[in-house]
């Protein structure tokens, strides 16, 4: 096929092309130094922004304190939030903490055990067919825009509350609640179920193996060895409900008041930080200052669950892996 | 069931904490060479050696996987490393281009040279190393490229070969893999498509075509048929006229039919180390007669 | 559902044998209803919310809905500045965020920490980015709105002043009209200078006039023209042509602008590139998360293989691990941005609720996006409003569908095996 000769000569060019002259390494380690601090630079960026947050946030929080209609006491000990009244400004973070708080409250009554059965169904039970279409439905759901959400809350889940019970505002908790709900019913289920496959396959044979049905070997074995996972999920959603801006800027109003009727109007964190963005305040009043004041302490409590949900998830991953 | 539960969970933290420990020991500075022990005194001169390594010591963190490993490489001869799974064979073997460098919580002690290079020096150029010692693992790995561009790259990084150039070596490498003929006419296929055994030889051709003078081979033929095993074969024999080639293998048949020095390892040392044929008809030690005769492992 | 796990709780703690076959059947059956009916609530939901907004949004789904401003009769009213404002933003997003984000997940996937000190970074990294993806999306608005839009107020000149810190590509005038009502226009050299100072034979420019002698309303076509400036001590000309260019001394001007294509300011002001650069931050922990799983499908025997060929780990990245992760990488970059397109929150922080007719002309441009557009008109009460916010949320909708779909594309026929 191939003549010695023409063999012979390959030998001797490629003899010769192994023989040249090799690239140089130093252009390649200069390179190699250089992409480095690239990459560096880059992987410093996210901390910049860590930085950048705290510190704009505590700067200009401690703006507001310095402020003489502000006393850190009524801050932190008033349920009057009434930036917006000329004469009768009061800060009391509480109004809003609590309308955020019973939002969240009725938000996880619907995501977190709906979540929790899903992903017991989906990772225990459920048929390849019905994980067909269970899977991309929720991912759906989690990729809507929240202020479809919103809309869909005040559009249509009102009305229909309002059908159900006369005594629901326009604007109420409820509506914005199970909105959220919703919006954090995929979340839920997606770490939870992440956490329920975790468990070692070994500990699953065991317990079907012992005879329990199947419902006994999900709720004494599985569940308790995916505990973490699921507390992880928990707290990563209720996080998340507590963030969330646009349902309940749509839908929950902007009353703020401390008020356990979920038939009320209220108003949250988040929705305060709307309300400001949206109006047209000054770029230097108390009242301005005063939204720092609550994104820092909205960041503050997202961040402290966001963190021990994270340490939670990944002992529990590095548990089994 | 509980205390199952429990237990797994101590057992769980436990595992945690060890790994944070090993994390924390850092791979420190390849320390100099200690006092060069002198094996029995040889005829053959150092230029023939490819490879000295002299009393090499070796840990993952806290773990020792060589202890004191002293064996002397020939040149253009084919060594086999032969012992039981866990020896510390690939350990060896991936000090020998510090591929272990990869792993951090691997170091190592003692001397490994390679003419009057120190292979274990810290400041040593890795990348000029690997390109001089080439290896070969055990699975396949080819590159989900075509079949030129998986031999063509080595090149491609080191050499400033042109076009024809490149298509010469790529010729080459592939002829000595006794792979030319099976795929020359299907160079820019995906190399993913080839057999089991015919990847392995590519993965061959890919090591050679950057000119090394030192082939490593981690079980090379351990995952393929005997045919693509066979054709291994007979390219180590066609190779060692020209590279050092250094195999494991847990096949004894093949070690015996294709080494010219064999090593037995047992728990991280070298049992016994010497010409092939005398360690599989005449071993001195009873543990490597037990192992080559198939009593254990 | 909570009666049937304390009966199991209870019955644990009896003697196994108590507890009846038939019990716990009947256990499994009700919590198995139970997952089945949580499942398709879910479904129900969907259908639920698909139905809402396709009934309300159907109807006024129109060409004129795609293609007019936000006017302020929902008749007439469309989205086509919130649509291009959404693709200025996400674009220049894209164009920042994904660099960067994958250049931090090459850091920590392909260049392990050589040092102790390293390995601490790296960790405190990693730790950060999942923390920075908790962060609801609003607090990175109001970072935005301090570190972009006014820059901490670093740039502050006093209250007169009328420019920015800092600025390219603009063309300040002092805009007079003359007594024969004809624009006059006087470029400004100094922007803080007073606005109504004028004299004769100062370089001035008034609109060009089309064939019928019309007005040009246009700044990038003005011609050059010659004043005449008096006083009232001075003769009123009765001349209409020379009134057509006669100032008094003491005219009131306005400033009028001409930016370019390239105008650039420091701070950003409520601009486009302002609105990206928050966007950024929302989306920068998905991208590194996303692209940090991409690369660590690569099998490491890849890697390991190039390495072994003398590859330094750049070249191993560039030549095979990349390449490898690609796919996924761009599965995960699409979803992060059909995440940008959706957001809502921080845009409406750096963007404020404005009125916007046109799409953005230059990066300092205001703007408004879709998601912005559909919650102001949900907020208003009246019903029109919402019908039209319910078409945007479909137009929306139909984006963020192509946008997931290419990426199910990429997934299925990018995503070759590497093994
Ligand atoms: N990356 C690693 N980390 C920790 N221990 C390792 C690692 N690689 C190998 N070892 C251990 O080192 C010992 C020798 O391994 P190896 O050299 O792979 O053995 P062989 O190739 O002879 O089967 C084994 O006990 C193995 O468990
Ligand atoms: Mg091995």
């Amino acid at each position: 096929m191939n003549t010695p000769e023409s063999t012979a000569d390959l030998n001797d060019r490629v003899r010769s092309i192994l023989a040249a002259d090799r690239r140089s390494l130093r252009g390649v380690r200069i390179r190699e130094i250089g992409v480095y601090a690239v990459l560096v630079l880059c992987g410093v960026f996210s901390l910049l922004i860590t930085i950048a947050i705290v510190g704009v946030l505590l700067t200009e929080t401690l703006n507001f304190f310095r402020s003489d209609e502000v006393t850190l006491s009524n801050f932190l000990g008033s349920g009057q939030w009434t930036p917006l009244l000329g004469s009768t400004k009061s800060f009391g973070i509480w109004a809003l903490i609590s309308g955020t708080m019973l939002v969240t409250v009725i938000a996880m009554a619907i995501a977190l055990p709906l979540g929790l059965i899903t992903a017991v169904y989906l990772s225990e039970y459920a048929p390849r067919k019905v994980r067909a279409v269970l899977k991309p439905v929720l991912e759906v759901l989690a990729g809507v825009p929240t202020v479809v959400y919103g809309f869909f809350a005040l559009v249509t889940i009102t009305p229909f509350l309002q059908w159900l019970h006369g005594g629901f505002n326009v604007f109420n908790a409820t509506s914005g609640g199970i909105a959220v709900g919703i919006l954090c019913l995929p979340t839920v289920c997606s770490l939870a179920e992440d956490a329920l496959q975790a468990v070692p396959s070994s500990l699953r044979d065991g317990a079907y193996g012992l005879g329990g049905t199947r419902f006994d070997a999900t709720v004494k074995v599985i569940l308790p060895a995916a505990l973490s996972g699921i507390i992880s999920a928990f707290l990563l959603a209720i996080a998340r409900a507590i963030g969330e801006t646009m349902i309940v800027a749509i839908a929950c109003g902007s009353r703020p008041q401390v008020t356990g009727d979920p038939r009320d109007e209220i108003q949250t964190m988040t929705g305060f930080m709307v309300q400001m963005a949206g109006g047209d305040v000054s770029n230097f009043g108390i009242e301005y200052y005063s939204m720092y004041a609550v994104a820092f302490t909205l960041f503050m409590i997202t961040l402290s669950l966001t963190m021990i949900g994270n340490v939670v998830r990944r002992r529990y991953r590095e548990a089994y892996e | 069931m509980v205390p199952r539960i429990n237990s797994m969970n101590t057992v769980t933290k436990a595992n945690t904490v060890t790994s944070k420990n090993t994390v924390t020991t850092e791979k420190e500075a390849f320390a100099g060479s200690p006092t060069i022990q002198t094996a029995t005194p040889t005829e053959i001169s150092q230029e023939q050696f490819a490879l000295e390594i002299l009393n090499l010591d070796s840990w993952y963190g806290d773990f020792q996987a060589l202890h004191g490993v002293t064996i002397k490489i020939p040149r253009n001869q084919v060594t086999a490393f032969i012992g039981p799974s866990g020896c510390g064979k690939s350990t060896l073997l991936r000090w020998c281009n510090r591929m272990n460098d990869t792993i951090a919580i691997a170091r190592a002690s003692g001397t490994l040279r390679m003419g009057d290079t120190d292979l274990l020096s810290k400041s040593i150029d890795v990348v000029d190393l690997r390109r001089r010692v080439g290896i070969v693992f055990q699975k396949a790995n080819p590159f989900p490229k075509s079949i030129f561009d998986n031999v063509a790259f080595g090149p491609r990084l080191h050499m400033k070969a042109n076009r024809s150039e490149l298509a010469d070596l790529v010729e080459w490498s592939l002829r000595k893999a006794a792979l030319w003929d099976e795929v020359k006419d299907r160079l820019n296929k995906p190399a993913l498509g080839l057999s089991g055994g015919q990847q392995q030889r590519l993965c061959i051709a890919r090591a050679i075509a950057v000119g090394p003078e030192v082939l490593l081979m981690d079980e090379p033929c351990s995952a393929l048929d005997p045919a693509s095993t066979l054709a291994i074969e007979d390219l180590m024999d066609e190779l060692r006229t020209q590279y050092t080639i250094v195999i494991v293998t847990h096949n004894m048949q093949q070690a015996s039919r294709c080494s010219d020095k064999t090593a037995f390892f047992f728990e991280g040392k070298v049992v016994e180390y010497g010409p092939t044929d005398r360690i599989f008809t005449n071993p001195e030690n009873k543990q490597t007669e037990d192992y080559v005769s198939g009593r254990f492992g | 559902m909570p009666e049937s796990s304390s009966q199991s709780n209870s019955d644990q703690r009896s003697t196994p044998e108590l507890r009846g076959r038939a019990g716990r059947m009947l256990t499994e059956k009700w919590f198995s209803y139970l997952c089945v009916a949580t499942a398709t609530s879910s479904v129900a939901v969907l259908c639920w919310l698909l139905y809402s907004i396709l009934s309300h949004g159907l109807p006024a789904l129109s060409w004129t809905l795609l293609s007019n401003p936000p006017e302020p009769d929902p008749e007439q009213a469309g989205v086509r500045p919130a649509f291009f404002g959404t693709v200025w933003v996400c674009a220049m997003c894209g164009l920042m965020t994904l660099p960067i984000g994958i250049a931090t997940a090459i850091l920590l996937e392909e260049f392990p920490p050589k040092s102790k000190l390293g390995g601490w970074v790296y960790g405190l990294i990693q730790l950060n980015i999942s923390n920075l993806a908790g962060v609801p999306s609003v607090v990175y608005g109001i970072l935005g709105l301090t570190a972009f839009v006014s820059m901490f107020g670093l740039f502050e000149r006093d209250q007169d002043s009328q420019s920015s810190g800092f600025e390219l590509g603009v063309t300040y005038y002092n805009q007079f009209f003359s007594e024969g009502d004809r624009a006059i226009l006087i470029p400004v050299e100094n922007v803080d200078d007073k606005l109504s100072v004028v004299s004769e034979g100062m370089e001035a420019y008034t609109f060009a006039r089309d064939a019928d002698g019309a007005t040009i309303v246009d700044y990038s076509k003005l011609v050059p023209t010659e004043i005449n400036v008096i006083t009232y001590d001075d003769p009123y000309p009765e001349d209409p042509a020379v009134l057509e260019n006669t100032l008094f001394a003491d005219a009131e001007a306005g400033r009028v602008s001409q930016k370019s294509w390239y105008y650039f300011q420091v701070p950003f002001g409520r601009g486009v590139l302002a609105g990206a650069m928050t966007l950024m931050l929302v989306i920068l922990p998905v991208i590194i998360i996303s692209s940090q799983e991409a690369l660590r499908a690569v099998p490491s025997s890849l890697r390991a293989g190039a390495l072994g060929l003398g590859a330094t780990p750049w070249q191993v990245v560039r030549t095979v691990t990349l390449p490898a992760a690609i796919p996924g990488i761009m599965t995960g970059a699409i979803l992060a941005m059909s995440r940008a397109i959706g957001e809502t929150a921080p845009i409406l922080i750096i963007a404020g609720i404005v009125y916007i007719r046109n799409a953005p002309q230059h990066l300092m441009d205001d703007f408004t996006v879709m998601p912005l557009q559909i919650y102001n008109w949900t907020s208003r009460p009246q019903e029109a409003f919402h019908d039209i916010a319910a078409g945007g949320i479909i137009i929306l909708l139909a984006i963020l569908l192509s946008f997931n779909a290419i990426a199910v594309l990429i997934r299925q026929k990018m995503q070759k095996p590497l093994s």
